[in-house]
């Protein structure tokens, strides 16, 4: 295997690559110069498109389509918003990008604008990261003082400010309308789509959301062309007319049971075991993996016969996983019980329910009430078919929440449940030996009086 | 026209108007259920009763494709060629799921829950919930919250469909209420200092589809199922807003608004919310006295020699001078200028006191409570001017009586609050015969000759005419207490009319007699008619 050079991590390592005298002798900003000069918004967008780059926040969606989506002749004011909120569990590959190299995700927020006609661009930062904090508002500082952000950028009329605006730790602000609504100071609480943000978004005037690392890839585009962009990664299945291919070099985040966590950039389509063995080391102490979560929690669960799948935008759905996600890894191996791997992927989901939808309000919280109590040794196998339900109807896609995050707590469920649930039953069945045949519902715990 | 195909049956719209999925199937006759969506507020789709499946049918094939997920009905345009559906197994098993969801953190206490026999999550569970529960049993626990002085919160109750905050976000402008907590352990509440305490504070229990928010002035009244309800309308200001009033023995109980879109939509405020309590005011006048000597002595007439005795004594006074209360209704304001009229045919008839407190008071939502606080003004005025030819006020009475311009006078008030101070009332000591018609006693009804009781409002029946000259038509909805004639009997009586007071023919006799309140010839609709559109229509 011919390894890869990384790109968009070329400054990890690099001393003082945050700064914009290192980024500038990387060839930083040569582009972003060029093409203001040069080209029009909509060759830009054009750029963009024809690259083939999908969204890398974790649905994937073609960010140059995303883009046309914004109305024509719209008077303005335009906004995009840069999704740093970097919740999900396994996942920091927006972390080292905005740690060690700012300035590459700048460039690709300034090109983005650009092309969108936004002359407000908000980047909303994960609380959790305050390292990201320093740097980035150092880096915006930086760009100001040269004249690549604030009024008429480099002479070409274009002006564009660049707000750093950091959350309140919830995941739920990583949804793109939850995101808006807390930019807006609200409650984090998804909108109803339509309409979507191209048309309404933040502060009701059109808005496209992007990812760090998409901000990123659109300045690698910028710098080395589309041609060098699509000879990455996995072209489109042309039996399926809607695939629109994965291309380009991503950032896997490797993290778990594994000789060399980290995060790594490969080509998208590198397949999960190729990960683990190559850049991972393998799995640690010589162990087997039991199962690998593709790209973050609430992608759910590949088990160690499935890790041949290639990680890009369409792989991991092949096997019954809700998508590629983040990109985020995470390695189980033998010895952790798929019980416990599902009561703290339901922990997570039921306290960061944003609480809107009831379904996803209460499902994450039944299913891990029933996650404890199955813990607790008093499990019953009825209570499989109710948590497979609960992941079978609970999310967008069967329609009963706004957003997406429903399918994400309901994923690592289903798979769950479904691909390991021998496990489960012989759990239950050992831990309850008289009651897990039991299907009456659980009585209410006897009230305590206050004497 | 536009066409929506609901469960398999067309059905048209109107081609501009702007309806989601539950509001055309309720045309059907198809109810979607639903928590969250109230057509006064602003659209969540959050609490996912009202899923259902869609489609679009192709106008020039028929042929109907079908959306591959459920969609909330609330949240969903209903257009041309749109197909509802609410009667597969897919949307009855997941109403029942939701059903099922709400239930988890429920306490389930019903038998002691003022929402009991009204309560939406009740009946939903019975249509369409499940009958073996599946969830864990909890523990009963149900917290209260006091959010204001007049609304208090069972917090395990709620189901978080925040009607409530929305309200107080969109309608009164206040934002007291709020979601904290996340998840499912989110709660309402208002912020430490800053209760719910605004003049619209009410309408939140209203809108509770659930018993959460229960009403401080009703709580742990009465069962909602022993209550009837007659709709009314409300005499608190000249708003004149659509209700219902729920009661039952005879008591009034609660008062609740009535849907009208000209009037006041969905809402009323608090002071007609809670303005009924003087209707059961232990100091209410309860009989006809006639004074017999002049230290305050009044002997009880019956009603029966009432109207014989009054028609005697006015007719032997002299200038006769009646105020007609704006809290009359139009047909009792009209009996009155007749009975006056037969007695002296030269009575001056004056408007009565038109109370005004402070001044208009508007709400984002476009709600209004009115600073004329009398129900009638317009349409009093509007009786009047058929009998004399310009309009005299409260004010020009005084002032005449001041003057000695009249021997008697005929004062109907009707006033829930104390309205007349001595200064106001000594000249009228002058008169030879004063009657009064009042709620309670006041510096008049001392200076009396004769002093009658007065109806409330809910105890008469008739017509109000609002500040925006919109009739509306109300039946009485408890009876007046013993010993109380509600004026409209004592004038029809007095009149010589055969038979119970019936405001239907009186108001029939007003519209021939007017060509500016022809419309009221007719049965009114619900909503009431507009005076000054029918008018137009008909010039």
């Amino acid at each position: 295997m011919t390894t890869f050079q990384p790109v968009l991590l070329e400054a990890v390592g690099v001393a003082g690559s945050h700064t914009l005298a290192s980024y500038r002798s990387r060839g930083g900003y040569a582009p972003l110069e060029r093409m203001l000069k040069e080209k029009q918004p909509v060759d830009v967008i054009e750029l963009v498109k024809s690259s083939g780059l999908r969204g890398r926040g974790g649905a994937g969606f073609p960010t140059g389509l995303k883009w046309t989506f914004l109305p024509k002749d719209h008077p303005g004011p335009i906004y995009l918003c840069i999704n740093a909120d970097e919740s999900e569990p396994g996942t920091f590959n927006n972390r080292i990008l905005m740690e060690d190299d700012p300035h590459q995700v700048i460039e690709g927020i300034i090109l983005s604008a650009y092309a969108t006609r936004a002359t407000t661009a908000y980047l909303y930062l994960r609380y959790e990261y305050p390292q990201c904090w320093d740097r980035l508002q150092g880096a915006i500082d930086e760009a100001y003082a040269a004249g690549l952000l604030g009024k008429n950028i480099q002479g070409s009329g274009f002006s564009l400010d660049l707000y750093l605006h950091r959350g309140a730790a919830a995941y739920i602000c990583g949804e793109e309308t939850g995101l808006i609504e807390s930019l807006e100071g609200k409650r984090a609480w998804p909108r109803i789509k339509p309409p979507f943000p191209a048309i309404e978004g933040l502060f009701r005037k059109p808005t496209v959301v992007n990812n760090i690392e998409t901000m990123a890839c659109v300045a690698q585009i910028a710098r080395r062309g589309v041609e060098w962009f699509r000879s990455i990664g996995v072209p489109s299945d042309p039996n399926n007319p809607r695939d629109p291919g994965s291309y380009g070099p991503k950032l896997y985040c490797l993290s778990g049971h594994v000789e060399r966590p980290g995060c790594y950039e490969a080509p998208l389509g590198i397949t999960a075991r190729q990960l683990i063995d190559g850049q991972g080391g393998g799995v640690w102490k010589g162990r087997k993996a039991k199962a690998v979560i593709p790209g973050g929690i609430s992608m759910g669960l590949m088990t160690e016969a499935e890790l041949d799948t290639p990680l890009d935008f369409a792989g991991p759905g092949k096997v019954g996983c809700l998508g590629l996600g983040t990109a985020a890894v995470v390695v189980i191996d033998e010895t952790v019980s798929i019980v416990d791997f599902l009561h703290n992927s339901c922990r997570f989901f039921a306290h960061e329910s944003c609480g809107q939808c009831t379904p996803c309000r209460e499902g994450t919280a039944w299913s891990l009430r029933m996650l404890e109590r199955i813990r607790a040794g008093k499990g019953r196998l009825k209570d499989l078919d109710l948590l497979a339900e609960i992941g079978n109807t609970m999310g967008m896609m069967p329609g009963s929440t706004i957003c997406g995050l429903a399918d994400g707590a309901a994923w690592p469920i289903k798979n769950a449940i479904k691909k390991f649930r021998g496990e489960f039953e012989d759990y239950i069945k050992r831990t309850n030996p008289s009651g897990w045949m039991v299907t009456d519902p659980v009585p209410a715990l006897p009230i305590v009086g206050a004497h | 026209m536009p066409t929506v195909i609901v469960d398999g049956k067309d059905i048209e719209i109107g081609a501009h108007e702007r309806l989601n999925c539950i509001e055309v199937a309720r045309r059907a006759g198809v109810e979607i259920p639903h928590y969250c969506w109230h057509p006064g507020l602003s659209v969540v789709a959050s609490c996912r009763m009202c899923l259902i499946e869609t489609g679009t049918r192709d106008a020039a094939t028929g042929k109907i494709t079908m959306m591959p997920k459920l969609v909330p009905g609330c949240q969903t345009p209903a257009k041309d060629g749109t197909v509802i559906v609410t009667d597969t197994a897919l949307v009855k098993d997941s109403r029942a799921r939701v059903e099922e969801s709400l239930l988890i953190d429920h306490p389930i206490d019903c038998s002691i829950c003022d929402k009991a026999g009204e309560c939406l999550l009740q009946d939903y569970h019975f249509e369409h919930g499940q009958a073996e529960r599946r969830t864990d049993l909890n523990p009963f626990h149900s917290r209260r919250r006091d959010v204001g002085p007049t609304v208090t919160l069972f917090v395990d109750r709620c189901i978080m469909c925040t009607r409530c905050v929305r309200f107080t976000r969109e309608v009164s402008g206040t934002s007291e209420l709020m979601v904290i907590n996340r998840g499912s352990k989110e709660e309402i509440a208002v912020f430490p200092g800053f209760p719910l305490d605004n003049k619209l504070s009410g309408n939140v229990v209203d809108l509770c589809p659930v018993g959460a928010l229960g009403d401080k002035d009703f709580l742990y009244q009465q069962r909602v199922w022993f209550l009837k309800r007659e709709s009314n309308v409300c005499g608190g200001c000249s708003a004149g807003c659509s209700i219902v009033t729920e009661h039952n023995q005879d008591t009034v109980y609660r008062l609740k608004p009535r849907e009208n879109p000209h009037v006041n939509k969905w809402w009323m405020c608090d002071d007609g919310r809670y303005g009924w309590h003087h209707l059961h005011d232990p100091a209410r006048l309860l009989s006809a006295g006639r004074l017999v000597s002049t230290n305050d002595d009044r002997e009880t007439v019956e009603w029966s020699d009432v109207t014989t005795r009054l028609r005697q004594d006015l007719s032997g006074a002299g200038r006769l001078a009646v105020a007609v209360s704006p809290m009359l209704t139009l047909e009792e304001a009209w009996m009155l200028c007749a009975v006056a009229r037969s007695i002296d045919q030269q009575a001056a008839l004056f408007v009565g006191h038109v109370p005004v407190s402070g001044s208009d008071e508007s709400f984002p939502g476009g709600f209004t409570i009115r600073a004329e606080k009398c129900p009638n003004r317009i349409g009093v005025e509007a009786v009047v001017a058929l009998f004399e030819p310009e309009i005299r006020g409260w004010n020009d009475l005084v002032r005449a009586v001041g003057a000695g311009e009249y021997d008697a006078a005929w004062i109907t008030a009707g006033y829930p609050h104390a309205w007349i101070d001595d200064t106001t009332a000594a000249p009228f000591g002058r008169l030879r015969s004063l009657v009064v018609q009042d709620l309670f006693e006041s510096p008049l009804t001392k200076l009396a000759t004769w002093r009658l009781p007065a109806a409330g409002f809910a105890e008469r029946a008739g017509t109000w005419v609002n500040v925006a000259h919109r009739a509306q038509t109300f039946a009485a909805a408890v009876r007046a207490p013993a010993g109380v004639w509600p004026e409209g009997r004592l004038y029809w009586n007095m009149l010589g009319r055969r038979g119970l007071y019936d405001p239907a023919a009186v108001r029939r006799q007003i519209a021939e007699s007017s060509a500016a309140l022809a419309a009221l010839g007719g049965d009114l609709p619900a909503v009431g008619v507009d005076l000054r559109v029918d008018q137009l229509a008909s010039s």
